[in-house]
Formats: structure tokens, C-alpha cells, sequence
């Protein structure tokens, strides 16, 4: 493939090796055999034989301004120091590694945390907001439009909307809205419409076609905050560029605290994928091993047939005619049956692994970090715990890195009916 | 991507499939050209219903493949299609019911579905399931200039006439490709925004028709946000025709019955014809 002159970046990535289809212009050779990972897609936003931009042609002027904005935007040292300054200042980045002495007496692992559960907002969806409503401002729109599943995304959404003056609408499915009443209070305080995704199976997904129903008539004034690394190209790419801050700051903190070493594994939770695509990426290019967890219910990957929905080439749960299939997970955050399509090409290739998890498992998980740590995990988090848990006796010895996307707050009344 | 082989150059009628030679037929003899939609396996009488629409005077049928994520379509055809898939609709049984009334149909038929059903049953094979029902042409709203180049090579090996798409808001250096591509017509998309009837026509529908028009020889149609009889009238004071999908599924949800959908297309019909006889 091939790459028009006006789209080779010009040296914007910080020490990050560029896949030898683009072009390297580091010092870094790019390493044939193995392949380099999660760098630039090619120029038709592929991963691979995955991503792609398969929107109708009333949603390609959009995707295609998008990707140029981005490009130039990230290209830009202002638009950079402006996003570090909102993460650091608003959102309380860097957020901590925290070490699990308790946890990992008990596993027999040593487990560090990303703390992304300490940001603003409570997850690590601030990262990507911040930079898509900084990105949506210089693009000269007024409004935010956002899918949401278990709401973090919604409420993120809706607080960079408040904090930058801009509307804010926020399409839910109307499972969700039953099972995360507190964050569709949070988005309505911040000034957002939430409006219910009443098609489908009321899920995640289903709130995804909506709001590319409602893109589409009003993107000459309306940003498409996309929650995660998944849709058209430039979103698989962008939303991952805006997470790998959560990589890049774990890899000098894992350098701090293990003198200069790596963790044996880093491991996340996937639904779409962006936390894991965040902390990945930190480590994409060091021998550490890469496992994202999936929920049994939801496992994409897990049962790798690729699909086209949502604008990107990508492994998806459908049926035996293509129907794209529900997923059934504890977690409104990982209901989603698919999957970014840079994960699938990670597990096409074999750079990452995953695995999958059952319901019972996360709530083990959930209660077993409450208990030794005092974190209450989100639920979609409590999954890569799970995995470690269960993997305990191959990982012994080992130093894991887990990324804690987020806080159980939201989960605590789920959690209630359950547990009692 | 390859943009080369515009049927439109030299060779011309040799190279038209069954439905772009019948729409230009329709032209050639002064007339509109009007294709409803039908959303297939939508209750026990959607064959019925399109022969009868076929009747009343489409020049062609589109015929709705029912997919579960269809996201440029509004609330009626999402209906339409969760009705037939929950009626147990699949493409096979819909291709097939098609095959088999071929004959009683008697007009070029299009599938429109979304282009997962396509790639999961492979596009090499899906093609030639077109082709093997009798299926002239084949929309699929998702896969835009960028990315058919795949399907489009195999659906003309198998002489599936593969629409495409215009926007309204597409550059005007990307028109030109797009109707290069396109086989059987070029659709216009009338307005920024998913399927469904609106109570004016947008004034995009007529633009997005005459910019066409003035880079193409191929029958420029609109559809999306074309409803009624009047509508479609008068964006074919520019356009060669018009498509009218959620119009028809709306008879078809309220139980009109091919007697009902053949009144509703024969307004359409009359309305075309007094506009332009």
C-alpha cells in the first residue's frame, strides 16, 4: 500500500516505531520478522487485514475531515501541550501505579495497578474525551454526540462538553439506563440529553448505530466523541494515540519501581478495547507479554470470525448469516460483540493473547480486590484481575501489569443485588 | 482503488446489465424512472407485494435484505427488518423465494442490504447467489468508493450490477468516481441523514440529482427522504427517477397488502408520468 505525501506524518510521534508499510523516520529499525505494533495504520486506516472505513458515503466527508484534523492536530506541539496541560491539570494525570502487597502474597503474583481509576470522571475515558473535545473545538464544532455502555464514556463525554462550553447528547441503550441509573443522573447534572437506543438488544451496540444515525445529519456542527478504539478509520487509530498516555506513563513507573525493568505481562480488560489499547501501547515493542480479557459472553476474539460493522473490519460475534449476535456480559461497558480492529490484528498476529472470563469469575475478582487492596474495581477491570486469578499458578513469580480502568462506584449497586 | 472500467465509455449498451439497460430505457422513451423497496421476508405476502408493485409500474424492485445493525436506515425499515429476521427471514430464504418468482416479477430486482451479510457469506459467493436468483444489482449503503473495490470486482464477474452511492455533501472532484463505479444507476442520497419520510423534500435531493447529472450519462435516482407522490415528482424535474423505501414498508407494516403497496405505487407512477408526459 501505498500513502499519498500529504498524509506521511512528519516525525509526531513521540519514540514511537512506525509500521514499515508507512515509512520509518526513527532511529529504531523496524523489525521485519516480528513486525512493529501499534504504530500508524496505512493510509486506508488498516490494521493488517482489519479496520478500514466502512461508513455510507454520506459519513465519509466527516471521517475524512476527522483524519485530517487529527493528523494535524497531533502533528501540532500547541495541541499537545494543550492536552498534557488538561490531563494534568483537570483530569489529576499521571495517575499512580500502585503496588498489591496484599494481592500478591495471596495470588503468589506480583501484581502492579494502574490507577486509572483515580482520573476524573473515574476511568480512563477522560484521556480520550479530553482529546476528541480539544480536537472537535479546533475543528470549529459546537456539539458533542456519544454512544455510551455502562455510562463512564456518557459521563466523561458530558463533562468535557460542560467544561468547553459545547451540547452534549448521549444515546444509551435502554438495558443500560436501567442498570446504571446513577451515571445517567451524572451525564443529565453535567448538562447532557441522554436519549435511549430502544432498537436491537438495547445495548452498547445498538447505542452505537444511533448515534451514527444522529452523526450523520449533523456533522457539519457535531463531533462524534466514539468511546473507544473501534468505528471508521481515523477512530481505531485516534482513540488509541489518546489512551497511550496510560502506556507510556506505566512504562517509566514500571522503570522506577522494578530499577529499570519491564513487567513480564501487561494485561487489560477488552470490550471495544481502548484501555487495553492505551496500556498496550506502551508496551507493543518490549518483550512483555500482552493478554486482554474478554467476557465469555462477549468474547469477539475468542471466537475469531471477522465481521464489518460499525465502520471497521474486525473479529464479531454474528450468527450463521452475518447477523451481528448480543452479547450478554455482568458489565454494560464490555456488552459489545465486537472488537477495535487493531486488537483483532494483534491476535491475528499473535503480538497479544486473549482470553476469557466468566461472570462468576469477575465477581470473584471484584470482591477479592475490595477486600485485600480496599479498591472497588469497576466491573470491567475486575476481569483481567479475574484472568490473573485464575492463571495464578502459570504466572507465579511473574510481575503483572494490570490496567484498573476504572472505579466500582457505578457497579456497587449491581453488585448489591448480587452479593446481598 | 479502480475506477477504470466506466461502463459509460465506448462499448456502452453491450456492457449495461439488465437493470441499468431497463432504467435507461425508461429514459430514452421520455419517462421517470421509480424503484420501490421492498424489505424481503416482511410477513407472508412480500413476494406477492413486490410482483404486484412490479405491476403497478417500478421500473425496478429494490428488495431489503434485513440486516441487524442497519444504520442509515430510519425507524420504518428498522421495524421492517427486525419483523422479518424475527419472522425468521435470511438471505438464503429470500433469494431463494425470489428465484422462484423470477418470471412473475417480470422487472430487474436490486438487493439492498448491509455489506456484513455480503462479507460473511463471502463476496465471491454472495455474488454469484445474486446472480443465481435472478438478482440484477446489489446496494450496499456501507461500502463507500473507498472500500468496494473487493465486492465490486467479484459482482462483476458475476454480472451484479453494484450501485453506489452519492452524498450530498461529497466533493465535486469525488462525483466522477463514484458514477464511474456505479453500475445500473447512480443513487443520490436526498438528504444528510438515515431513511424515512420528511414532510418537505430537502433541497439537497434536487441538488445532489443536477450535480450528478452534470457529470454522468448514467440514470441519476434519489432516494432517502423521498415520501410521497409529490415529492418524488419534483426531484425528478432533475434526477432520471426516484427510490421510495419507507413509503412502501409503512403500507406494508400497516397490513396493506400487495392490493395496498400497488395502489401507493401507482400514485407514485401516475404522479412521475404527469410531471413529464
Amino acid at each position: 500500500m501505498t500513502e499519498p505525501a500529504e498524509s506521511a506524518p512528519a516525525g509526531d510521534f513521540m519514540d514511537e516505531p512506525v509500521a514499515a508499510a508507512t515509512g520509518s523516520f526513527m532511529d529504531e529499525p523496524v523489525a521485519a520478522a516480528t513486525g512493529s505494533f501499534m504504530g500508524e495504520p496505512s493510509a486506508e486506516g488498516r490494521f493488517g487485514e482489519f479496520g478500514g472505513m466502512f461508513v455510507p458515503e454520506t459519513l465519509v466527508p466527516a471521517c475524512q475531515e476527522l483524519d485530517r484534523a487529527f493528523r494535524s492536530a497531533w502533528a501540532d506541539p500547541d495541541f499537545r501541550n494543550e492536552l498534557d496541560r488538561l490531563l494534568r491539570d483537570y483530569a489529576g494525570r499521571p495517575s499512580p501505579l500502585t503496588e498489591c502487597e496484599n494481592l500478591s502474597e495471596q495470588l503468589g503474583v506480583r501484581i502492579l495497578l494502574k490507577r486509572e481509576d483515580l482520573n476524573h470522571t473515574g476511568s480512563h475515558k477522560i484521556n480520550n474525551v479530553l482529546g476528541q473535545a480539544l480536537l472537535a473545538q479546533r475543528m470549529g464544532k459546537t456539539s458533542l454526540v456519544a454512544e455510551t455502555g455502562a455510562g463512564q464514556h456518557g459521563v466523561a463525554t458530558a463533562t468535557a462538553a460542560a467544561l468547553f462550553g459545547m451540547d452534549c447528547v448521549v444515546y444509551m441503550g435502554t438495558v443500560d439506563i436501567a442498570r446504571q441509573e446513577l451515571n445517567v443522573f451524572r451525564m443529565r447534572l453535567l448538562g447532557a440529553e441522554v436519549r435511549a437506543a430502544e432498537t436491537g438488544s438495547c445495548t452498547l451496540k445498538d447505542a452505537v448505530n444511533e448515534t451514527m444515525r444522529h452523526w450523520v445529519a449533523v456533522a457539519d456542527t457535531t463531533h462524534y466523541c466514539l468511546g473507544s478504539v473501534m468505528g471508521p478509520h481515523p477512530y481505531p487509530w485516534m482513540v488509541r494515540e489518546f489512551q497511550r498516555v496510560v502506556g507510556e506513563e506505566a512504562r517509566r513507573q514500571c522503570a522506577e519501581i522494578l530499577d529499570g525493568g519491564m513487567p513480564d505481562v501487561v494485561t487489560a480488560a477488552v470490550g471495544g478495547g481502548s484501555n487495553a489499547a492505551g496500556i498496550f501501547a506502551g508496551f507493543a515493542n518490549t518483550p512483555a507479554e500482552l493478554v486482554g480479557v474478554e467476557p465469555a459472553g462477549g468474547a469477539a476474539i475468542g471466537r475469531s470470525v471477522p465481521g464489518i460493522v460499525h465502520g471497521s473490519r474486525s473479529y464479531l460475534m454474528q450468527d450463521e448469516w452475518g447477523q451481528v449476535l448480543e452479547a450478554e456480559s455482568i458489565s454494560a461497558g464490555l456488552d459489545y460483540p465486537g472488537v477495535g480492529p487493531e486488537h483483532s490484528h494483534l491476535a491475528a498476529t499473535g503480538r497479544a493473547t486473549y482470553e476469557q472470563v466468566t461472570d462468576t469469575e469477575v465477581i470473584e475478582a471484584f470482591s477479592l480486590l475490595s477486600r485485600t487492596e480496599g479498591i472497588i474495581p469497576a466491573l470491567e477491570c475486575a476481569h483481567a484481575l479475574a484472568w490473573v486469578s485464575r492463571a495464578r499458578s502459570e504466572l507465579a513469580g511473574r510481575t503483572v501489569l494490570l490496567n484498573l480502568s476504572g472505579r466500582g462506584d457505578k457497579d456497587v449497586d449491581q453488585m448489591m443485588g448480587i452479593l446481598g | 482503488m479502480t475506477t477504470a472500467n466506466d461502463a459509460a465509455a465506448p462499448g456502452g449498451a453491450a456492457t449495461w446489465g439488465r437493470l441499468e439497460t431497463a432504467l435507461r430505457g425508461r429514459r430514452s422513451a421520455g419517462g421517470k424512472c421509480l424503484v420501490p423497496y421492498v424489505t424481503g421476508g416482511l410477513g407472508d405476502d412480500w413476494l406477492e407485494t413486490i410482483c404486484a408493485a412490479a405491476g403497478a409500474g417500478a421500473d425496478a424492485i429494490e428488495i431489503g435484505v434485513p440486516f441487524s445493525d442497519p444504520v442509515m436506515d430510519g425507524t420504518v425499515i428498522q421495524k421492517a427488518n427486525d419483523r422479518a429476521l424475527s419472522e425468521g427471514a435470511t438471505p438464503q430464504s429470500i433469494l431463494a423465494a425470489v428465484r422462484a418468482a423470477v418470471a412473475d416479477i417480470g422487472v430487474p430486482t436490486a438487493v439492498m442490504t448491509y455489506v456484513n451479510i455480503a462479507h460473511h457469506m463471502g463476496y465471491e459467493r454472495f455474488a454469484s447467489s445474486l446472480a443465481e436468483a435472478g438478482v440484477s444489482g446489489c446496494i450496499l449503503p456501507d461500502l463507500p468508493l473507498e472500500e468496494v473495490g473487493e465486492w465490486a470486482e467479484r459482482a462483476d464477474a458475476a454480472g451484479v450490477e453494484t450501485v453506489l452511492l452519492a452524498a450530498p455533501t461529497a466533493p465535486d472532484e469525488r462525483l466522477p468516481r463514484i458514477c464511474a463505479r456505479s453500475r445500473g444507476f447512480v443513487y443520490g442520497v436526498g438528504l444528510m441523514g438515515i431513511t424515512g419520510v420528511r414532510s418537505e423534500l430537502a433541497a439537497s435531493a434536487t441538488r445532489t440529482a443536477a450535480r450528478l447529472k452534470a457529470v454522468t450519462d448514467r440514470p441519476v435516482l434519489v432516494g432517502v427522504g423521498v415520501g410521497t407522490p409529490a415529492q418524488a415528482a419534483e426531484v425528478c424535474e432533475v434526477a432520471d427517477g426516484a427510490v421510495v423505501g419507507s413509503a412502501i414498508v409503512t403500507r406494508m407494516l400497516e397490513g396493506a397488502g400487495p392490493e395496498g403497496v400497488a395502489a401507493l405505487v401507482a400514485e407514485f407512477r401516475a404522479a412521475l408520468d404527469g410531471a413529464h408526459s
